[in-house]
């Protein structure tokens, strides 16, 4: 179920929280949103819920409008609210029966959906205490179980790994990665690596304007255009080296790396790779090649970048 | 109408693990009980096998217990956030509002059950007017109904259950007294109007047997208006 949103504005008195956005996510596609505190990510994400009224700009939930259908929208979306609010007195079988009901699943499906989601989301041994007494991952499960139950096309999670141990968060991400293949998910994060290795797709949002929109590896690309390697070559002389590698012609520029003679940086000219030649020149100057890397752009580098100006 | 039901059902469950049931339900039955039974103008002073007593004491006592009861159902939600969740879900906002006030109103029908051993014994003492009782019971329920509408209403206003308690305290007091001791004291148009708002009233009319349509509109009226403000005010959390 795709989602389409189109020229979306949203005012908080004289702040504009979301600029005129427009996007599509695509069913099978893990959308990542990015963005600095209070750049417009959870209003956003409320807007496609329905949950808050746009000042302007029209959000399709498959062949549903946010604006006409609220209900039908609501049926097919499931939404893990920032902060996870739950009952704390209920227990998390009684509270999960509670959710399918106003999912309007079918009763005699219930006990089966709920048994699910116990083992989906680690459960098992906690699924009859309160809420209450839960400790904040076990909350944040019972959050997930809670927008998963009604088997939702369309997956709304807004910083679904806050509070998780490093384990529970691999095995959410794995989770949220499986249910991704056949649904339509957009979660929000501020861990940048929990994104890139979640999401097929990322989306960096910074004063409710989208500043970047593309994969991991696209946003490298157009944050700096040019290939950095790292180069290792032995049985030379620093100065051959550097003379040779600074006349090809798709190089830009070499730098020694001090802390070892025989390692180098290599930026290439915008938009060309170096690799090929480089290998070439140490064929025909028979030297050694041992190290060829290239260096990524940290998205933190990127994310910097975009949202600090 | 389902809808309304599952959130019906889960306030009421809430009510009875948090105990606030309970508390309500004996508090009720012992406030009551001792004024109507064992205090100097109890039902053996007044020499009539009557439940007026008890009625006048219910009035009151109702009065308090209903804003008790209703100051956390919207401002509990407010402050955790579950409203959120609750309107993320496919219902209307109407449906739960709807649902929290016939939880509440189920709770105070069943304190008003237990009251019954009450009327069964006041019925041995001696010749009671079957009617009366029976409306009386209505006036009650009435009022209550009116009372929980106004409660809920308060609560969605903050994410503070205090602020729920006390403002419907506050409008509570207006319709409960103050507009009907106003009242007393003007006459001409402007007093009827005072009379007209003054749950006293209209409640004492029920409970003397006299089942009136104003006195339905009145409080059909209070329980409408109070239900329609707060899904103005839940629309706001739209905005």
């Amino acid at each position: 179920m795709d989602i389409v949103i189109n020229k979306l504005t949203k005012q908080y008195g004289i702040q504009k929280a979301v600029d005129d956005i427009t996007f599509t996510v695509k069913t099978g596609e893990v959308l990542g949103f990015l963005g600095p505190n209070g750049a417009g990510k959870t209003t956003t994400m409320k807007a496609i819920t329905s949950f808050l009224i746009p000042d302007a700009g029209e959000i399709t939930v498959g062949n549903y409008s946010v604006s006409e259908e609220p209900e039908e929208v609501k049926k097919v979306i499931g939404y893990l609210p920032e902060h996870n609010p739950l009952y704390p007195e209920m227990n998390v079988i009684d509270y999960l029966k509670f959710v399918a009901e106003l999912q309007r699943i079918d009763k005699s499906r219930i006990p089966e959906r709920i048994l699910e989601m116990v083992n989906v989301c680690g459960l098992e041994g906690e699924k009859h205490k309160k809420i209450n007494e839960l400790s904040k991952g076990y909350r944040q499960r019972v959050g997930l179980a809670q927008a998963l139950i009604h088997d939702p096309d369309v997956l709304i999670l807004d910083e679904p790994t806050t509070g998780l141990d490093p384990n529970q968060i691999v095995e959410i991400r794995e989770l949220i990665k499986n249910i991704g293949r056949e649904k339509t998910v957009i979660l929000s994060s501020h861990i940048l690596a929990e994104v890139e290795a979640t999401c097929d797709r990322i989306m960096i949002i910074n004063k409710g304007k989208i500043v970047a929109d593309g994969t991991s590896e696209e946003l490298r690309k157009h944050a700096h255009g040019k290939e950095i390697l790292r180069v290792t070559i032995e049985g030379a002389e620093r100065n051959d080296v550097i003379t040779a590698v600074q006349e090809l012609d798709t190089v830009d520029l070499i730098d020694p790396i001090d802390s070892d003679d025989s390692c180098y940086e290599v930026q290439s000219r915008p938009e060309l790779s170096s690799r090929k030649e480089i290998f070439q020149l140490c064929c025909k100057k028979g030297w050694i090649l041992t190290e060829l890397t290239p260096i990524q752009t940290k998205l933190e580098d990127i994310f910097h970048e975009l949202t600090m100006n | 109408m389902k809808q309304i039901w599952i959130i019906c059902r889960r306030e009421l469950n809430s009510f009875f693990d948090s105990l606030m049931a309970y508390i309500m339900i004996i508090a009720f039955l012992g406030f009551s009980g001792f004024f109507t039974w064992l205090y100097v103008a109890d039902v053996f002073y007044s020499q009539q096998a009557s439940l007026q007593i008890f009625f006048d004491i219910a009035f009151w006592t109702l009065f308090f217990f209903i804003p008790a009861l209703t100051m956390g159902q919207l401002a509990e939600e407010n402050r955790a956030g579950t409203i959120e969740f609750l309107l993320t879900k496919p219902i209307k906002d109407v449906h739960v509002i709807v649902g929290k006030f016939l939880a509440t109103l189920i709770l105070i029908c069943i304190a008003l059950l237990m009251t019954i051993p009450y009327y069964i014994t006041v019925a041995n003492i001696g010749p009671v007017d079957h009617g009366a009782v029976i409306s009386g019971y209505i006036g009650l329920i009435l009022m209550s109904a009116a009372y929980i509408s106004i409660g809920i209403f308060a609560s969605s206003i903050s994410n503070n259950q205090i602020v729920g308690f006390l403002l419907a305290i506050f409008v509570g007091i207006l319709f409960h007294w103050i507009f009907g001791m106003v009242a007393g004291g003007i006459s001409g148009f402007f007093g009827e109007v005072l009379n007209f708002l003054s749950t006293r009233a209209h409640f004492e009319s029920i409970a003397r047997g006299v089942l009136d349509t104003t006195d339905l509109v009145f409080f059909i009226s209070i329980v409408v208006l109070g239900l329609a403000s707060t899904e103005t005010i839940l629309a706001r959390k739209h905005q």
